[in-house]
């Protein structure tokens, strides 16, 4: 063992937090190692204690936790032995990080060319920035943007978010750094966008020879990506090797139900039940809608049919979540959407929507939600039911929201549209902001549920593998209109818009072939 | 079938009353300033209940703070520290009864403003704008030199020229809760916009107007001891604190103690109630 070839040693690491109910251990005898130029996967779920040993690395800890035992060495140096002028040493030139949301990590004050030229500066401890120089233009270059000056010229809120997490990458590559903690950097970024900017990690980790670390709940995108992964499960290492090897032949039961949890692209909704010749549930026609000189939605047509789950595809920006809003009558638009619900039904459709945070009233208990929605929509179930039918038990009932997790809120909010006789479900983005393992569980959920009421659902995604085990047709979305509608079946194994096809590959962690790209995020 | 996703994890958002509540009295510059504003309240009481009279004549003029009268008398022999207790009487009146018609007034219109936006939006705030470039204490002023120097009119003039900047706080927090789908929720299931104003919204712009209320209040307790010291509100012989200070003014040389006290008690009032909003300000988290 050669120290001084390892870029990163982690040895025996133990992180506990101090918090009012006593300590918290975050991280148990985690050891890990890269070496310069290999790229390794570190992957959990949220609580695992993923972003902990990203910010123990630098020791970037919060106040109330502890490094309680173990070792962090870095081409040698002994990061937790390091006083404070040595931390900024290592910080400034030694180790870049790249967070999950650019936003956050970009002054939205300064010019974004002028953060860049900074990050020089404090590379190289000296100089003032300049924003116009060549190795800054180049930099901007290298991480694809066709036009540099333009780009270094705009502010951070005149970026796209793949824009935004380019120019994140741009400053934490002008310090040349050993090692680059990359932490969810693309989650919450389109597909395409996502698989841009990892191959560009990958391409400037060969050329930097620098080690990687990619911390993601994802386990096959990583898979994808890295040469080795290591899985974490409540501060443990519980598995880790050849990245190729821990996906196809899982050792560890948390690693097996990792995999199984993930929505797979290619197994198919079980047999449909939808006759193809059902009587439409709604009905849009030349749906307009735009905002200020922005087309959201442009001229649209659309059926859903009784009893069938449409799903809709599409990058954000796509149109898809307007569509969504204007067929639960939620926005104003031009064009018209028809529901044909049963008669004496007063509010056919219901909504599911994405943020688990920001669904539910967070001033009322379970219970007085779910009896209010109860009333409105003159359902005969008892809260009680209403709730075992979600599968929450009835001892949340008298919890707020606040003191629910978010597989649990998102259950509440399911509850909720089906509270009464409804005929259309409109699911926007329901599991995009939840873990993997309770993404499958809240997907089952919605397929009993729909399978046993028979409703309709529009199931808004920007993830082809997630609607992949629900969908009976499928609409693909882009820049307002539907580029290809058809079934489920056909869309997958024979897309016939090259914009399908390039999804379908991002999805699949493929390399993507088609030319096509949202032009503004890239 | 009972599934759980997760463990629960609580967050700060929605806490149960009574934490709250707790969470407050564990706060000293909050528990002394509780201590102060009660004192202050319970004090005209109880020289109701003790029959103690704020107008008599209890001693000889002038007297300094000590002996028989702790805080001395005033030109007119009256017990200084009996006035100051009543004096609290007139401006925990005032005051918050001008707080509360602006509360009320602005919570409505805030709430109407931040849900419909539009047109109705626009004329509000507007019109606001206009209402608050006049400076207040000149158009509380006015109002006071037109409509005759009563408890009524001050108590109007206060309370409307508050209205908007609570309204206005109301309908910003408005904003931020329309962002939240729980609101489009309501609305797909056919809840009617009153109930959602009402049992949807309010409910949760609550902490940021019950803060916004409380600095309102401080100030109210400024602007009516400002008016009663210019003569506008309380008339002789009142033991209003901002009256009291003004008639005694002119003593100041021989007798400070008729000035000092009145004057710190307005103080001690005006920080506690704005100590008070600081910590549920924290607390409330707005």
């Amino acid at each position: 063992m050669t120290p001084d070839l390892s870029s990163l040693v982690v040895d025996g690491l133990s992180v506990d937090y101090r918090t009012r109910r006593g300590r918290r251990t975050a991280l148990a005898d985690v050891g890990f190692r890269i070496e310069r130029g290999e790229s390794y996967g570190l992957v959990g779920e949220s609580g695992s204690g993923k972003t902990t040993a990203a910010l123990a690395i630098v020791r970037y800890l919060a106040s109330n936790a502890d490094i309680t035992h173990g070792s962090v060495r870095l081409g040698g140096t002994e990061v937790l032995d390091l006083d404070s002028d040595g931390l900024r040493e290592l910080r400034a030139r030694r180790v870049a990080m790249v967070y999950q949301e650019p936003g956050r990590s970009l002054n939205p004050t300064m010019r974004v060319g002028v953060q860049v030229a900074e990050a020089f500066v404090a590379a190289r401890g000296t100089g003032r920035p300049d924003p116009g120089s060549r190795e800054v233009l180049d930099l901007f270059d290298r991480v694809g943007f066709g036009e540099a000056d333009i780009i270094a010229n705009r502010f951070p809120h005149e970026l796209s978010g793949g824009q935004a997490q380019r120019v994140v990458i741009a400053m934490a590559l002008a310090k040349r750094p050993e090692l680059l903690i990359l932490d969810e950097p693309t989650t919450g970024l389109d597909v395409q966008v996502e698989a841009a900017v990892l191959e560009l990690v990958d391409e400037l980790r060969q050329e930097l020879d620098a080690a990687v670390l990619l911390i993601s709940h994802n386990l096959p995108l990583v898979a994808a990506r890295c040469d080795r992964v290591g899985v974490l499960q409540d501060g443990s290492l519980v598995e880790e090797g050849d990245a190729s090897v821990v996906l196809s032949s899982p050792q560890h039961p948390y690693t097996r139900s990792l995999i199984d949890a993930l929505p797979d692209i290619d197994r198919p909704k079980p047999a449909g039940i939808v006759r193809p010749d059902a009587p439409a549930i709604a009905t849009v026609r030349d749906l307009h809608k735009s905002y200020g000189s922005v087309t959201a939605v442009d001229h649209l047509d659309l059926e859903i049919r009784q009893g069938e789950v449409l799903a809709v595809v599409g990058e954000s920006g796509s149109g898809k979540t307007t569509l969504g809003r204007a067929v639960a009558g939620l926005t104003s638009h031009d064009g018209t959407v028809e529901i044909h619900g049963p008669a004496g039904q007063a509010h056919p459709v219901q909504v599911v929507f994405q943020s688990p945070d920001a669904t539910l009233n967070p001033r009322r208990t379970v219970r007085r939600i779910l009896d209010r929605s109860i009333r409105l929509l003159g359902g005969t179930d008892t809260v009680e039911q209403l709730v075992d039918r979600v599968g929450l038990g009835t001892d949340l009932l008298d919890r707020y929201p606040g003191e629910l997790s978010g597989g649990q809120k998102q259950r509440v909010a399911i509850a909720r549209a089906f509270a009464g006789p409804s005929s259309l479900v409109v699911c926007d983005e329901p599991v995009s902001a939840l873990d993997v393992s309770v993404q499958a569980r809240i997907l089952t959920l919605l397929r009993e549920l729909q399978v046993t009421t028979g409703v309709s659902y529009l199931f808004i995604s920007h993830d082809l593998a997630v609607v992949r085990g629900l969908a009976d047709r499928i609409a693909v979305m882009r820049n307002g209109r539907i580029v290809e509608i058809g079934d489920a079946e056909d869309i997958y194994t024979a897309p016939q818009h090259p914009y399908t096809q390039a999804l379908l590959q991002a999805a699949r962690h493929e390399p993507v072939t088609a030319p096509i790209g949202a032009t503004d995020a890239l | 079938m009972t599934v759980t996703d997760v463990t629960p994890v609580v967050t700060n958002d929605g806490p149960p009353p009574q934490r709250v509540a707790l969470q407050l009295l564990r706060r000293p510059t909050f528990a002394i300033s509780a201590a102060i504003l009660v004192f202050w309240v319970l004090a005209p009481i109880a020289v109701k209940i003790l029959g103690l009279d704020p107008y008599e004549q209890a001693g000889d003029a002038n007297l300094s703070p000590g002996g028989d009268h702790l805080l001395g008398t005033d030109n007119l022999g009256r017990d200084v520290l009996i006035r100051l207790l009543a004096g609290a009487g007139p401006i925990l009146t005032v005051a918050p009864a001008a707080t509360l018609l602006a509360a009320v007034l602005g919570t409505i219109l805030g709430l109407v403003a931040g849900y419909r936006r539009g047109l109705v939006d626009d004329l509000l705030m507007r019109s606001f704008d206009i209402l608050n470039a006049v400076p207040g204490i000149v158009a509380v002023l006015l109002v006071a030199s037109a409509f005759g120097r009563s408890s009524f009119t001050i108590v109007l003039a206060i309370g409307v020229f508050f209205t908007p900047l609570i309204a206005r706080t109301v309908r910003s927090a408005v904003l931020v809760e329309m962002g939240k789908q729980y609101v489009e929720a309501s609305r797909t299931q056919g809840e009617s916009t009153w109930r959602i104003l009402v049992s949807e919204l309010l409910p949760n712009v609550r902490p940021a107007l019950v803060v916004e209320a409380t600095i309102r209040l401080g100030y109210a307790i400024f602007v009516s001891a400002g008016l009663s010291f210019l003569n506008l509100g309380a008339q002789a012989p009142s033991p209003d604190w901002g009256l009291v200070v003004a008639q005694n003014r002119i003593f100041i040389q021989t007798s400070w103690w008729t000035v000092a006290f009145p004057a710190l008690a307005i103080i001690t009032l005006v920080v506690a109630i704005n100590l008070i909003a600081d910590n549920l300000r924290e607390v409330l988290g707005r």
